[in-house]
């Protein structure tokens, strides 16, 4: 059973806050290739009105299928892409402003970084960007090599890591500016289970020092772990909105189970199911 | 102006660190040295073309240098996705741009004032003979050049997304601008009608970079120019590489980074 509208539950205690993340009737279309399927010219619908908030200390999960928008809704709250109509906020300011990414750390999916440079030179180059005072600088990026335990390979450059270090110094990155909120992109797309728990132990970390943190996964344990909320987006709306628990229809145990039901994958699947004897056939 | 001096720090750090510049770097040294240091028959006409071949090869570089310089800097970052952190954080595409552009222009420089110090020291040497004021003039006016030659290979970069093409655009609109620019005039005078009103229109749009190879000065040992020339030359590549920035950044912010 798929969901025509959104399942509509709000944080009662919220309510009052003004949240960190907003976006509200965000529309995001991009231009349709030449010769793409059906040499339509329409364009591409991303994000269909996408309303959501994201308040002050909770772990949101932001979830979908590939092609759901989700990439897409980063790139507009990250100002890498514009949205064709609606509104994008972070801390109140529009993300077309610059200065409304000056308390976020972002956690790209795979490791983007300049492999020529040590992690303290990288380190060093992201803290002037983020206009750190000289005097804290090294202080700074000391205490993140220590919270990431790349002390010992500072001076190496990046492209002698292993995966897993350079994941580490992504989140490294991430929070040289002490962030009040973290984006953070699939942090465990490619890990192995020990990156995956210790990328889980930080988020839970940065929870309890009160830090916001949205992010995508397709891991979806994980998210039923760590999330205060999740919403589950497909086809570029907002199918649901809520905790974990609240998602559940009665008999579901996890929220995969919620996952699949939300998207309206059970329907394809049994469509598929009543279409595949036909099509042998014929 | 501190972003955009971090922005500049890692360019000069890369090209620091990649083994390519090295090679046309030393290739250039090791010719300068060789053919700036023999002295064939104590002809004076001989060791002025010797001059003037060690000058032309150090121009050649610069060009080769700051176009590949900057015409890799936004499409390699595009592609191996560095500007996505980049630009997640507080900067502004425009202080992207002019961090890439003061970076690159100085590497170009840098690697000028080695080439025109042990120019000019063999030279010197041999001759017995320190025109300082000479140098100075075509080396800044060289580093002129330069800078409008990185504006408009960043100019080129957000409008080509292949390093290929940018580069050999580029360096065929830089070649054709040095060799041919002061030709345009008289052309378009014989031409008339609307193809002379057509190359007018370039001669008088284009910048002139003829105007900042002053090389003559130090091949023939020639008087200093005025001070006000170089200082009206000065501002002549401002305009020109503050255009082409400009309309960089224009395009760079407008383009989507997906």
């Amino acid at each position: 059973m798929g969901f025509s509208t959104p399942i509509a539950i709000t944080m009662t205690n919220c309510a009052s806050i003004e949240p960190i993340l907003s976006t509200e009737n965000l529309r995001v279309e991009y231009a349709a290739l030449s010769g793409s399927a059906g040499n339509s010219r329409e364009p591409k619908v991303a994000l269909k009105g996408l309303s959501l908030s994201v308040y002050r200390g909770e772990v949101f999960g932001f979830l979908g299928p590939n092609g759901a928008g989700k990439t897409t809704t980063m790139n507009v709250l990250l100002g890498f892409t514009s949205a064709t109509s609606g509104k994008a906020s972070l801390f109140g300011t529009d993300v077309r402003q610059p200065i409304s990414r000056q308390r976020i750390g972002y956690l790209p999916e795979l490791t983007y970084y300049y492999k020529f440079l040590t992690a303290e030179e990288l380190l060093r180059f992201y803290a002037k960007i983020f206009n750190i005072p000289k005097a804290q600088r090294e202080e700074r990026i000391r205490q993140v090599l220590h919270r990431v335990d790349l002390e010992h390979a500072a001076r190496r450059p990046i492209r002698t890591y292993s995966k897993g270090m350079q994941q580490r110094i992504g989140i490294a990155q991430a929070l040289i500016n002490d962030p009040d909120l973290l984006i953070l992109d699939e942090p465990t797309s490619g890990l192995d289970p020990v990156g995956r728990m210790e990328v889980r132990h930080l988020i839970q970390r940065l929870k309890q020092e009160g830090k916001t943190v949205f992010f995508s996964s397709h891991e979806l344990g994980e998210v039923e772990t760590v999330c205060d909320r999740v919403g589950i987006l497909a086809q570029g709306e907002l199918k649901a909105l809520g905790p974990v628990q609240e998602l559940l229809a009665p008999g579901e145990r996890s929220l995969e189970q919620a996952f699949l039901r939300i998207i309206g994958y059970q329907a394809q699947e049994e469509t598929l199911c009543k279409k595949s004897p036909l099509s042998l056939a014929s | 102006m501190q972003k955009i001096s971090a922005v500049a720090g890692v360019v000069i750090l890369e090209m620091i660190r990649r083994k390519d510049v090295y090679v046309l770097f030393f290739l250039t040294a090791l010719i300068t040295l060789v053919l700036g240091s023999v002295d064939l028959f104590g002809d004076a006409k001989i060791a002025r073309y010797l001059k003037e071949v060690c000058l032309t090869l150090m121009w050649m570089s610069s060009v080769i240098i700051a176009v590949f310089t900057a015409a890799r800097q936004i499409p390699v970052e595009r592609e191996s996705r560095t500007l996505f952190p980049l630009l997640a954080k507080p900067i502004t595409r425009s202080e992207v741009m002019l961090g890439k552009f003061l970076g690159c222009w100085l590497a170009c420089c840098i690697s000028l004032a080695a080439f025109y110090l042990l120019f000019a020291l063999i030279s010197g040497i041999r001759e017995q003979h320190w025109p300082l004021a000479n140098y100075f003039q075509a080396f800044w006016l060289h580093c002129l050049f330069s800078g409008i030659v990185v504006a408009l290979t960043l100019l080129g970069s957000v409008w080509f997304t292949a390093v290929s093409s940018n580069a050999t655009i580029v360096l065929s609109c830089v070649v054709g601008m040095l060799l041919l620019g002061r030709h345009l005039h008289k052309v378009a005078v014989k031409a008339g009608g609307i193809a002379g009103h057509f190359l007018d229109g370039l001669y008088f749009s284009l910048p002139h970079l003829e105007w900042f190879d002053v090389r003559d000065l130090i091949i023939h040992n020639w008087p200093r120019m005025d001070w006000t020339i170089v200082g009206q030359d000065t501002l002549y590549a401002c305009a020109y590489a503050g255009c082409f920035l400009a309309l960089a950044c224009w395009r760079f912010r407008r383009q989507p980074i997906h």
